[in-house]
């Protein structure tokens, strides 16, 4: 039996955001209610568990006046959203309600906002370069087509930038068309949703965009529903209408803050620092809503960022986002506070897709030589820098001296470069053999001789003389 | 005549998340397979209280109402065994994958599908090797059929002790569902097909278990030389995320000298087992000649698929590998990975309100591990037969924020006869495999030394121990330098550090993705780093005669060796003699300047 429109009057006790009641037999399972108070006050609610004798509902938005004389109307339905072309250009709440003062949507479709899982055997791999511009991405940590790959960031650092700058740059080469950008904002203050939409309106992306905004007073209990919502919307326009679409969600940390919140108001025993065990699956239903299928032409690329809770890259949330996500690209304070922008540290960084995505017909046939050499000699060269602190630059042997100065030459000329500067992957890789270039040749161990031979400045010129 | 059965139908009367809860279930059965609600949703029964059956449920059940019901089976969850297993890419459930995206139409996987696991149409080509009148015992060959790389035995099953054959169909192609043999034991005549089903959670029989003793080479230099793993042997490999967990194991289950792969994606990333399924078949098996994908089973149960199912796929796997284990056949089972599995029964448990121990994991973790790694080993197979099998298991931890002192890490160190720390210092440098020399280990070394000397004609365990005894020093070294520098030391201990960084960048670092370095045979390993130790050798006595280490540092030789590895096979023996030729060259020519 279903009780699909039947309203009910009254309410056993409020907790948090759960409300609980008895009596109420054939409730679904994460069934969608509506509450109305006798002022006319409304809130919108979820079924948590779903007992012949008990059902346990969470409220989405603030309970505040909630009274045991509301009434509760069941819809008979899950979390759906409408989807449809016309949410370009538009600007939606946590919840898909339009709140840039337009029309509502016409919808295309409805759709359930948790989406179901790819099955596996319908994957697409990913396998096509992205060129953002940027030589540190490009050159080390190459972003394809459908990836997953999270800025691990910290508070105060330029994340904001690097994602919109990745936003403003990123094509694939040889495709005409830009990406279209999915942008969902979890609880985030409004200047930074500002600067985000102004970069966007100053590049002409916003008619391809969609914004879903989560501010930092919005409900928290909405935080949870935004970035579903989000990627519902994203892959109707990548796997319906065939869209390349790019999805940046800022601040994941904001979202797993809300997860805990919320089971601890469930009184659910708790995993590590207070986040609930079942984190990883709930983080892996959305990061995994990436990617492509085969057979459609779209793809979601997909770019959440999160700040690191002091710094520490083993604090759970960007554990397990590492886990589940296809690398990572980790900003760094030092790099910062050192003027270096964008403050990519690419030791901690990777990109898991990067082998597939690049070589000869992609990008170029030395590149994957070259960075596997610029990680083992940046590392040689931080390794250098630490004894400095130690024994001063006087003790160093003057093989550890040598790479001192690359790891220099390294931040100041291959990662680091303007907020408008874009670098083509030709460009990206003619700087890193010219810093390569210091080092003697027999220190190239990752390079064979025949691609040393071909692309080595020194060999170049040798050949022009002759 | 009738008789009383027990009500085969029951009511949900709760319903949170995985967890179901159905009355009116009086006689079912703990680990009993149940559909629930309307759209018959995939389940299994963990508790009995009175006539309630806690259920749980392994898809996802959002919009399931109170008052649905709930169907019995009567069977606990089982694997399909037969011929069509090759080459199958399952889910945690073992429903092919395809099957799954035909009955969903579409690319998503949605819920209540029904899907067997082997393919019903099919012919077989069957040989038989019995005649009637015969007597046979459980694990005797019926008979055979070519079944991609391998013969695929059909055995008596566990569940019949012994029995006469009455019937056997002559030399032919059946389908699985056809008989190709009736037999009489003592519980009366019955009918045999080419495929049984087993209850996963229960280990397969055999006669005895033995002691591994044979190298299962995976052609990883720093796995094969330093921390082996042995045919029936057990592995864990922990490391935090970007350590490389997943390229180990995609390595061994393309490279590992095995008859059958079972690949378990547990938990894990969907775009890894598209990985899998776009190289494997494109890979040749050396040994077969044939796409790997012919030897191989693939279970996907990425992490965004249901939690539940997560659990059961481990068990799936281990009973396939059991099952062309009980054929003579020797099994490497890789699961990546066992924390996502752990993650899942914590899960689990924090739901049946179980009272939690280490960081919210059910006092029972330990067993569980141990269920698993136990099914693992070298043994004599059930049946009138001299024949050996084994299934060695490769389990991939993921310790949080990568502390290896993490309850699932500890517990799987206590089960493993090797293991392999990967180490994220070594990862961010891109030495890999990252597997950490002083932090791992295998239990296996000691008896593998006549097999190197039988296979290779080296004492790779005594070059092993030299590699070693260098690596460590060097390791010491390395901390003394930090503190005051590497020109501090004396000549003589930087070129055990110059010897020790040419073991790694010629010997531990392997590049998976290169064409010929991703595998490196037996042979090759050996006379490699034999060749390398040399270098330590030969330059020596140069600092006492008074070169200076940079000299040693600077020679063109050192180039040569360090990129040795990457000469092919056949090649490579003369690259080596042209390799030390040079050195030896190079060292006269520096002696003689001091001089």
């Amino acid at each position: 039996m279903s009780i699909h429109g039947l309203i009910y009057k009254g309410i056993d006790q409020v907790k948090g955001p759960l409300v609980i009641m008895r009596g109420v037999p054939g409730a679904a399972y994460e069934e969608v209610v509506r509450i109305y108070s006798e002022d006319g006050r409304e809130w919108f609610g979820q079924v948590l568990e779903a007992g012949r004798d008990k059902i346990v509902i969470q409220v989405l938005g603030d309970t505040e006046g909630l009274d045991s004389n509301v009434m509760v109307r069941f819809t008979g339905t899950t979390l759906k959203i409408p989807v449809s072309d016309e949410m370009l250009g538009r600007v939606f709440n946590g919840a898909g309600e339009p709140i840039d003062g337009g029309p509502k949507i016409r919808a295309d479709d409805i759709r359930d906002i948790n989406g179901a899982p790819i099955n596996p055997a319908k994957r697409d791999y990913p396998d096509e370069f992205i060129e953002t511009g940027l030589s540190a991405i490009d050159g080390m940590l190459s972003l394809v087509r459908g990836q997953k790959l999270p800025i691990f960031s910290e508070a105060g650092l330029p994340h904001n930038e690097v994602a919109a700058q990745v936003a403003r740059q990123a094509v694939v080469p040889g495709k005409a068309e830009r990406f279209s950008i999915v942008f969902a904002a979890i609880g985030l203050k409004y200047d930074d949703v500002l600067y985000f939409r102004r970069q966007f309106e100053e590049f002409g992306a916003l008619s391809r965009s969609i914004l879903f905004l989560n501010l930092a007073n919005d409900p928290v209990i909405e935080r949870i529903t935004t970035p579903r919502v989000a990627l519902t919307a994203a892959e109707y326009l990548a796997f319906d209408l065939g869209m390349d679409v790019l999805v940046i969600i800022t601040d994941m940390t904001n979202y797993c803050e809300a997860l805990r919140e919320l089971s601890s108001a469930r009184e659910e025993v708790p995993s590590r620092k207070g986040y609930p065990g079942y984190m990883y699956s709930d983080l892996a239903s959305i990061y995994e809503r990436a990617g492509r299928i085969i057979g459609r032409p779209g793809s979601i690329t997909f770019m959440p960022i999160l700040t690191m809770p002091g710094g520490d890259l083993t604090h759970p949330i960007p554990d397990l986002t590492g886990y589940i996500t296809e690398g990572q690209i980790f900003l760094d304070l030092d790099l910062h506070n050192r003027g270096i922008y964008p403050p990519i540290n690419v030791l901690p960084s990777l990109s898991r897709l990067m082998k597939d995505g690049i070589g000869p017909g992609k990008t170029r046939e030395d590149h994957k030589e070259v960075s596997d050499q610029l990680y083992a000699a940046y590392s040689q060269g931080t390794k250098a820098r630490e004894l400095v602190q130690i024994v001063g630059e006087a003790g160093l042997s003057p093989r550890e001296k040598l790479y001192l100065e690359f790891a220099r030459r390294f931040e100041r000329e291959f990662v680091a470069q303007g907020f408008r500067e874009r670098r083509s992957i030709e460009e990206t890789l003619e700087i890193a053999w010219d810093i390569l270039s210091i080092l003697p040749e027999a220190e190239l161990t990752r390079i064979s001789e025949k691609t040393i031979s071909k692309y080595h400045p020194k060999r170049r010129a040798a050949a022009r003389v002759e | 005549m009738s008789e009383l059965i027990y009500e085969k139908k029951g009511v949900i009367v709760h319903i949170k998340g995985p967890v179901v809860i159905a009355e009116g279930m009086r006689g079912a059965r703990i680990r009993e397979v149940v559909y629930v609600g309307d759209e018959r949703l995939i389940g299994e029964i963990v508790r009995i209280e009175g006539d309630k059956a806690i259920i749980q449920v392994y898809e996802p059940t959002g919009g399931v109402k109170s008052g649905e019901p709930v169907e019995r089976t009567g069977e606990p969850l089982s694997a399909e065994l037969g011929p069509g297993l090759l080459g199958q890419v399952l889910d945690g459930l073992g429903r092919p994958l395809e099957v799954i995206a035909e009955e969903a139409g579409g690319p998503f996987i949605t819920r209540g599908i029904k899907a067997l696991t082997l393919p019903r149409d099919k012919k077989w080509h069957f040989t038989p090797l019995k005649r009637v009148g015969d007597e046979v015992v459980s694990g005797d060959v019926l008979g055979t059929v070519p079944e991609g790389s391998i013969i695929h035995k059909i055995m008596l099953p566990p569940t019949i002790e012994k029995a006469k054959i009455l019937e056997i169909v002559p030399e032919g192609d059946y389908t699985i569902e056809e008989p190709i043999a009736i037999v009489e034991h003592i519980g009366g005549k019955e009918e045999i097909r080419m495929y049984h089903k087993w209850p996963v959670r229960t280990p397969r029989p055999f006669k005895e278990k033995l002691a591994p003793v044979e190298l299962l080479v995976t052609g990883q230099r720093v796995i094969d030389t330093f921390f082996p793993i042995v045919k029936g042997g057990t592995s864990a490999v922990p490391g935090g995320f970007g350590t490389g967990k997943t390229v180990t194991l995609h390595q061994i289950s393309k490279w590992a000298d095995a008859d059958v792969v079972v690949y378990v994606g547990c938990g894990e990333r969907g775009n890894e087992m598209t990985d899998l399924l776009h190289t494997f078949p494109k890979l040749v098996d050396p040994k077969s000649g044939r796409p790997l994908l012919e030897r191989s089973v693939l279970i996907a149960n990425t992490s965004n698929m249901p939690v539940p199912a997560r659990e059961a796929s481990i068990f799936m796997g281990i009973t396939y590998a059991e099952y062309y284990r009980d054929m003579g056949l020797h099994v490497v089972l890789t699961a990546d990975s066992t924390s996502r599995w752990a993650e899942a029964l914590r899960e689990l448990s924090s739901r049946l309100e179980e009272i939690p121990s280490e960081r919210g994991y059910p006092a029972y973790l330990p067993d569980y591990i141990a269920s698993f790694y136990e099914r693992a080993g070298r043994i004599k197979v059930s049946g009138d037969r001299d024949e050996l099998g084994s299934v060695a298991v490769i389990g991939a931890v993921s310790p949080s924020g990568g502390d290896l002192n993490e309850p699932v890490t500890q517990h799987t160190m206590r089960y493993v006869g090797a293991f392999w720390a990967l180490d994220k210092d070594l990862a961010f440098k891109r030495h890999f495999p990252s597997i950490n020399w002083l932090r791992s280990f295998s239990k296996y070394t000691s008896g593998l030394k006549n097999w190197w000397i039988d296979n290779t004609g080296h004492d790779m365990m005594a070059y092993r121990d030299k590699a070693m005894d260098l690596l460590q020093r060097a390791s010491s070294l390395e901390e003394v330098a930090r503190v005051v520098g590497e020109a501090a030391l004396s000549d003589e201990n930087r070129l055990v550090l110059l010897s020790a960084e040419l073991i790694k960048e010629g010997f531990l670092v392997q590049n998976a993705y290169h064409e010929v370095d991703t595998y490196c045979s037996p042979k090759k390993q050996a006379l490699l780093l034999k060749t390398l130790l040399e270098f330590y050798d030969r330059t020596r006595p140069m600092i006492d005669a008074g070169v200076p280490i940079s000299r040693i540092a600077e020679m063109r030789s050192l180039g040569a060796l360090r990129r040795l590895k990457f000469i092919p096979e056949e090649e490579f023996e003369d690259a080596v003699k042209e390799a030390l030729a040079q050195l030896e060259s190079e060292i006269s020519s520096l002696l003689a300047e001091v001089r």
